[in-house]
């Protein structure tokens, strides 16, 4: 393990398909014992970031090491140091979640025996002794993930890397693999963690890297980051254009490290706030002295789309690129 | 910390880890057994999916057999289901790469292989413990088929001497029709990793489909038009099928041209010729699942 405590290293990554460069000089360091998220739209090199660091995907330039191990030149000792669980849940849906964790166990060389312990222990600790011998296929979405999270813990590795680990999961399977990932950290698992949702990252990660067109464009603490987009933000949508002074009046009051902005064409105007609550009611209570039907009044909190907006001046719908292909199939 | 071991603790004190005091060969033939392992346990726990597999095979022997089979005269003479069994046989090893192909696409598709991949086990067990376990199921199916053919009074021809001659043209018919699986095990994987979806696995039936019809599997190339007569002629199933009729002493409705003549030298250079081509391309797709 690198002496300064990154467990996590990559300068100047470079990964091309075709013409399209994925990775562009992508440089990341992930401190030891933390959550560090990837953030980015589709297509942003996250997923290819990951590929490469977790030894499946080749790199055509830059260098990365994973728990002090290069993964260029020793692809099989990292590999037994690093947990992966991809966009998918990568499990045998004929078998139970027993015989999925026992075959794992056994192809990471734990032998039978010991193999047979660890789905015991790793079946409890993910709580999935209840459907241990039933068939994966049968399980939720929830349950799915967190046998891949088992799955992906068997030896304990220094790195766990989770790529998009509940997208397309409804909000209790969500919960329940953020639970997960809590009480791995809270063991002392580095996880590095892609995702499109900065409520994830919110509510997992620590510090952030922020990756677009291929390159790191920010890599801050969640707080930091959250000051550069200007965090929470008053809005009030009026009802006539000529009620658009008094909002403006009313948010000006509150507004906390920045200007009031006004949206004409939608009847809305937002500032930047520092107390949350107190704002809100003040701004209701202005306006309410000043008789000012109001349609629609609010807190909004930061998005992924406003950190994108403020670092690079893209929303990021606008970003149909597809990620380079993840399945081997159609590559 | 060194490269090659890890530890995992379980948080009561006891540790696992990877036990590196064996050598890499000893890996590679513990990680193939392991995936082995896994193909059996999926008829464990779904033992029906066989018959499943074999319905096509079983029920073309039930409708040719007894529906059609009376209509249909084998050229030479003989009985037409003793001619149809070892057809039928043929054409059970060889929808079974439609199988090797549906669990290589959702494997790669789920992230199976790339979690394998991910993982320190010999990447080579990946294709090797699947064609190894495709094997083993085909003597299965090959079993299954052979006693239902014989539950319908197929009785194949054993050698006469007390013990070498007894069951070696039986030995050597079951070597041919497996030794064609194994060629197609290469064709299943490299369809397998190429095709984008469990979707498109079922148009695979019908690439097999006329390549059973087109080959002597249920009658003679020459009881067909010229043209399709040539190409039957020249199908690689039609190659094992004659070599193994021939084999079991079934009736061979053995015309003059030369690969009817050869059938027993094509069934071997077929298999080959196969494996040389698709054992590469599977390896090289395998192989750029790192591009």
């Amino acid at each position: 393990m690198s002496s300064h405590g990154y467990v996590v290293e990559a300068e100047a990554l470079e990964k091309r398909y075709g013409d399209k460069r994925a990775l562009d000089g992508f440089d990341l360091a992930v401190r030891e014992g933390t959550v560090h998220g990837l953030l980015g739209p589709n297509g942003a090199g996250k997923t290819t970031a990951v590929r490469i660091l977790s030894t499946l995907v080749r790199l055509d330039g830059g260098r990365a090491t994973v728990a002090g191990l290069d993964v260029a030149r020793q692809p099989r000792q990292v590999r037994s140091r690093i947990g992966l669980t991809g966009q998918y849940a990568a499990i045998d849906e004929i078998l139970t979640g027993r015989q999925n964790l026992e075959m794992f166990g056994r192809l990471f060389h734990l032998g039978r025996r010991r193999a047979k312990l660890r789905a015991t222990q790793l079946l409890r600790q993910f709580d999935l002794e209840a459907a241990a011998d039933k068939g994966a296929g049968g399980y939720s979405g929830g349950m799915r993930r967190r046998l891949d999270l088992a799955a992906s813990m068997i030896l304990a590795p220094a790195v766990l890397f989770l790529d998009e680990p509940t997208t397309g999961l409804d909000p209790r399977s969500r919960g329940e693999v953020w639970e997960a990932v809590r009480e791995l950290v809270a063991d002392g698992t580095t996880v590095l963690l892609t995702t499109q949702y900065l409520e994830e990252a919110d509510r997992l990660a620590s510090r952030i890297t922020v990756i677009d067109q291929g390159r790191a464009i920010a890599d801050d603490t969640l707080d930091g980051l959250k000051n550069r987009v200007g965090g929470d933000r008053v809005e009030v949508v009026v009802r006539e254009p000529a009620h658009i002074p008094y909002a403006l009046q009313a948010v000006a009051r509150v507004a906390h490290g920045g200007e009031p902005e006004a949206d004409i064409a939608e009847l809305r105007v937002h500032a930047p706030v520092a107390d949350r609550v107190g704002s809100l009611t003040e701004v209701a209570r202005f306006l309410q002295h000043f008789g000012i039907p109001v349609e629609d009044i609010g807190l909004r909190r930061p998005s992924l789309d406003d950190v994108f907006l403020r670092l690079t001046g893209r929303r990021t719908e606008e970003e149909p690129a597809p990620e380079p292909e993840i399945e081997g199939a159609a590559v | 910390m060194s490269g090659g071991v890890s530890t995992a603790s379980d948080g009561t004190g006891r540790t696992y880890r990877r036990r590196p005091q064996h050598g890499r060969l000893f890996w590679t033939v513990a990680d193939c057994w392991n995936v082995v392992r896994r193909g059996l346990t999926h008829y464990r726990r779904q033992p029906v999916s066989i018959l499943w597999q074999l319905g096509f095979p079983i029920l073309s022997v039930l409708l040719y057999g007894y529906v059609f089979g009376k209509a249909i005269q084998v050229p030479g003479g003989g009985d037409y289901k003793a001619f149809l069994m070892p057809g039928m046989f043929v054409m059970t090893v060889a929808m079974g790469f439609v199988s090797t192909a549906t669990i290589f696409v959702n494997d790669s598709k789920k992230g199976v292989i790339d979690r394998f991949r991910s993982m320190p086990m010999a990447p080579s067990a990946v294709v090797a413990g699947r064609g190894a376990t495709d094997l083993i199921v085909s003597c299965a199916e090959l079993g299954i088929m052979m006693a239902t053919a014989y539950g319908m009074g197929w009785r194949p021809e054993f050698g006469t001497g007390p013990l070498f001659g007894y069951g070696l043209g039986f030995v050597k018919a079951v070597v041919l029709l497996l030794s064609l699986r194994f060629a197609l095990i290469w064709v299943g994987v490299w369809l397998g990793l190429l095709l984008p979806g469990p979707e498109q696995v079922g148009g695979l039936f019908a690439i097999v489909f006329p390549l059973t019809m087109i080959s002597s599997i249920y009658v003679s190339p020459q009881q067909m038009p010229h043209w399709l007569g040539q190409a039957a002629l020249w199908n690689p199933l039609s190659s094992t099928a004659g070599a193994t009729r021939a084999l079991f002493g079934a009736p061979t409705a053995r015309g003059a041209s030369w690969p009817e003549q050869h059938a027993l030298l094509l069934a071997g250079v077929w298999p080959a010729a196969l494996t040389l081509l698709f054992l590469p391309l599977a390896i090289r797709r395998f192989r750029r699942l790192s591009r």
